[in-house]
C-alpha cells in the first residue's frame, strides 16, 4: 500500500488538477521525488534549490510536523499519509 | 399581505471592496479574492494600495469617528465599511509608577485589554477580516484560535449574522472557551496544540470556502493591526515614541506595527526616526526570540510549553519576518519565565490598575529585562502593547496571590487586620 500525498488546491493544479496522490519512497524527500518525477511542475514548490524543504510549505507527516522528525529524512512507511499545507497561515 | 415574523432577513448590506494583493516575495499581482498565499511561489500577499490615492491629514483624521476606521486610507478597502465599525481607539494611558519600576523615562499603556467588543487587539483584525470577506460574498468565516481570536470572530460574526466555524486548542482557559461559545458559534476544540489547528484550518479553508481570517484572509486580516501604530501617534500627538514592546504569537503584531510607522512617516502624520521595536515571549515558546538572538532567517519550530497559551504558536507564519522587522529597527527580543508572566502581570495590575492576560505579563517582565540588559535606555519612552484581558486567564494566577481574610462582620475583627498591615 503505498504513501497518499495529499497536496493543497493551490498545487494541485501543478499535478493534474488533483489534490490527492499516491507516491513511495522510504523517507518523505523519497516520496517527494517520487511525485516530483510525475509532476516535474511541482519541483520548485516543494524543494528549493539546495534540495531542502521549500520554505512556503509545511510537509506533514501522520499530522506530525515532519521537522520534528527530521525533515526529509523522516521516515515514512506504506499506508502513511502526507498533508502538504502552505505555510503561510495563522496568527 | 403584512411581513411574517418570520420573513427571511434583508440580503446583508454588500461590504466595501477589497483591494487587490500583490505577493510580499515575487511581487507577483493577485486579484482581490479569499486567498492569502501566492499561487507562484506561496509566498504572503498582501494588500496593494494605490500609492497616488488622497491620504488626510492631522486634522481630518481628528475629525472622525473615534474608531479603527478613522485611519480607514491605510486599510486595504474602497467603499465605507459595514460591520464593525466601533472597534479600535483604545485608551492610551501613561504610566510613570511602571516607568520607574522598569527603569524607563516614560511609559505609557496601549490598553487593547479594554478592546470593543471582545478585550483583546484581535477585535482589530477581525474588523477588516469580516469586511473583506463581505465584501468577497462570503457568508460562513472562522478561524485557527488561541483564544482570543476565537472570542473576536464568535461575537463580531454574531453581529454581522455571518456564519461561523472556530477551532481552537482543546485545553484552553475556561474565559476563552465560554467567550467564544456564548456568541453561538460553531466552536471545535482540536486536541492539539495550536499549530495542530492552525494545520487543520489550511486544510479546512481549502475544502469548504469559507474565509477563515488567519488563513485565506490573512493579507486583509493583519492590516487590521497597524491601527494600533496609527493610534498611538495619533495619541501621543502625532510623534512617535523611541521605543514599542509587544508580545509575538504567529509574529505579525510586531510586523505591522513597524510597517504602519513607516506609513506614517511617509505620509507626513509624524515624524522620524522610527521606534525601535522588541518582541516579547514566554521561554516555553519563543521561536522568534531564537531567530533574532541567532541571526539566522528561517524559523526552527518548537512545541509550546507555557501558561501564556494566547502566544503560544510554535510555528509562527510571521516569524521570519517579525525578526527582519526588529532587527531593521534597532530593537531586539526577550523570553521570560513562567515566573515572570505571573510577576509581569501583577506589576501592571499593581502600577496602572490595568489587568492584563498572561500575553501582557510576558510584554511587561520582557520590558524589565530589556531595560536591565540596556537594551532599553534609562531615557527611553517607551509603550508597551497590552493585547489582552487579565480575566480571561484567571487560571494563570491560582495560588500566585494572597488569599483574602474571612472576618465575622464584626469592627473589632477589621481593626485587627488593620493593626497587623500597618
Amino acid at each position: 500500500m503505498p504513501v497518499t500525498v495529499n497536496l493543497p488546491a493551490v498545487l494541485s493544479r501543478l499535478a493534474g488538477g488533483k489534490t490527492a496522490h499516491e507516491a513511495s519512497g522510504a523517507t518523505l524527500g523519497e516520496v517527494v521525488a517520487d511525485l516530483v518525477a510525475r509532476f516535474p511542475d511541482l519541483a520548485p514548490r516543494l524543494r528549493d534549490a539546495a534540495g531542502n524543504p521549500y520554505p512556503f510549505v509545511t510537509f506533514y507527516v501522520n499530522d506530525e510536523d515532519a521537522r520534528f522528525a527530521g525533515g526529509f529524512g523522516a521516515a515514512v512507511r506504506d499506508g502513511d499519509e502526507v498533508i502538504v499545507v502552505p505555510a503561510i497561515a495563522g496568527g | 399581505m403584512p411581513a411574517s415574523p418570520h420573513a427571511a432577513p434583508p440580503p446583508a448590506p454588500a461590504g466595501p471592496r477589497p483591494i487587490d494583493q500583490v505577493c510580499r516575495l515575487c511581487a507577483a499581482p493577485s486579484p482581490a479574492s479569499a486567498a492569502a498565499i501566492c499561487e507562484h511561489c506561496l509566498g504572503p500577499l498582501e494588500p496593494a494600495y494605490d500609492p497616488a490615492r488622497r491620504l488626510p491629514g492631522r486634522a481630518e483624521i481628528a475629525s472622525r469617528p473615534r474608531s479603527l476606521w478613522r485611519y480607514r486610507e491605510w486599510l486595504p478597502f474602497a467603499g465605507e465599511p459595514v460591520v464593525s465599525t466601533d472597534s479600535g481607539f483604545t485608551p492610551l494611558v501613561e504610566a510613570p509608577r511602571l516607568a520607574r519600576a522598569l527603569g524607563v523615562a516614560r511609559a505609557w499603556v496601549k490598553n487593547d485589554a479594554v478592546s470593543h467588543p471582545t478585550l483583546s487587539f484581535k477585535d482589530r483584525v477581525v474588523s477588516t477580516a469580516l469586511n473583506a470577506a463581505i465584501g468577497l460574498g462570503l457568508t460562513t468565516v472562522g478561524c485557527a484560535s488561541t483564544g482570543n481570536l476565537a472570542n473576536a470572530v464568535a461575537a463580531q460574526a454574531a453581529r454581522a449574522g455571518l456564519q461561523s466555524w472556530i477551532f481552537i486548542p482543546h485545553d484552553l482557559e475556561l474565559g476563552k472557551v465560554v467567550g467564544s461559545s456564548v456568541y453561538g458559534p460553531n466552536l471545535v476544540r482540536v486536541q492539539g496544540t495550536y499549530d495542530d489547528v492552525n494545520r487543520l484550518c489550511a486544510q479546512v479553508a481549502d475544502r469548504f470556502g469559507w474565509g477563515i481570517v488567519n488563513v485565506n484572509l490573512r493579507g486583509y486580516y493583519g492590516e487590521g493591526s497597524k491601527t494600533m501604530a496609527f493610534e498611538i501617534a495619533e495619541q501621543l500627538g502625532w510623534r512617535l515614541p523611541d521605543a514599542v514592546i509587544a508580545p509575538m504569537a504567529g509574529g505579525s503584531l510586531v510586523t505591522k506595527l513597524h510597517k504602519a510607522s513607516k506609513e506614517l512617516v511617509a505620509a507626513g502624520l509624524a515624524e522620524g526616526p522610527l521606534p525601535r521595536f522588541y518582541g516579547a515571549q514566554a521561554a516555553g515558546c519563543s521561536p522568534i526570540v531564537d531567530l533574532v538572538e541567532s541571526g539566522g532567517d528561517t524559523v526552527t519550530p518548537v512545541v509550546p510549553r507555557t501558561i501564556a497559551k494566547s502566544i503560544a504558536i510554535g510555528n509562527p507564519a510571521d516569524g521570519r519576518f517579525a525578526a527582519k522587522a526588529i532587527r531593521e529597527s534597532g530593537g531586539w527580543a526577550q523570553a521570560v519565565t513562567e515566573a515572570e508572566v505571573v510577576e509581569g502581570i501583577r506589576l501592571l495590575a499593581e502600577t496602572t490598575g490595568i489587568f492584563t492576560e498572561t500575553a501582557g505579563g510576558v510584554t511587561v517582565s520582557a520590558a524589565r529585562r530589556l531595560a536591565q540588559a540596556g537594551r532599553l535606555k534609562p531615557s527611553d519612552e517607551l509603550v508597551l502593547c497590552i493585547t489582552g484581558n487579565g480575566l480571561k486567564t484567571l487560571e494563570a494566577l491560582t495560588g500566585a496571590l494572597p488569599e483574602a481574610p474571612v472576618v465575622a462582620p464584626r469592627l473589632k475583627e477589621v481593626a485587627a487586620l488593620v493593626e497587623r498591615a500597618a
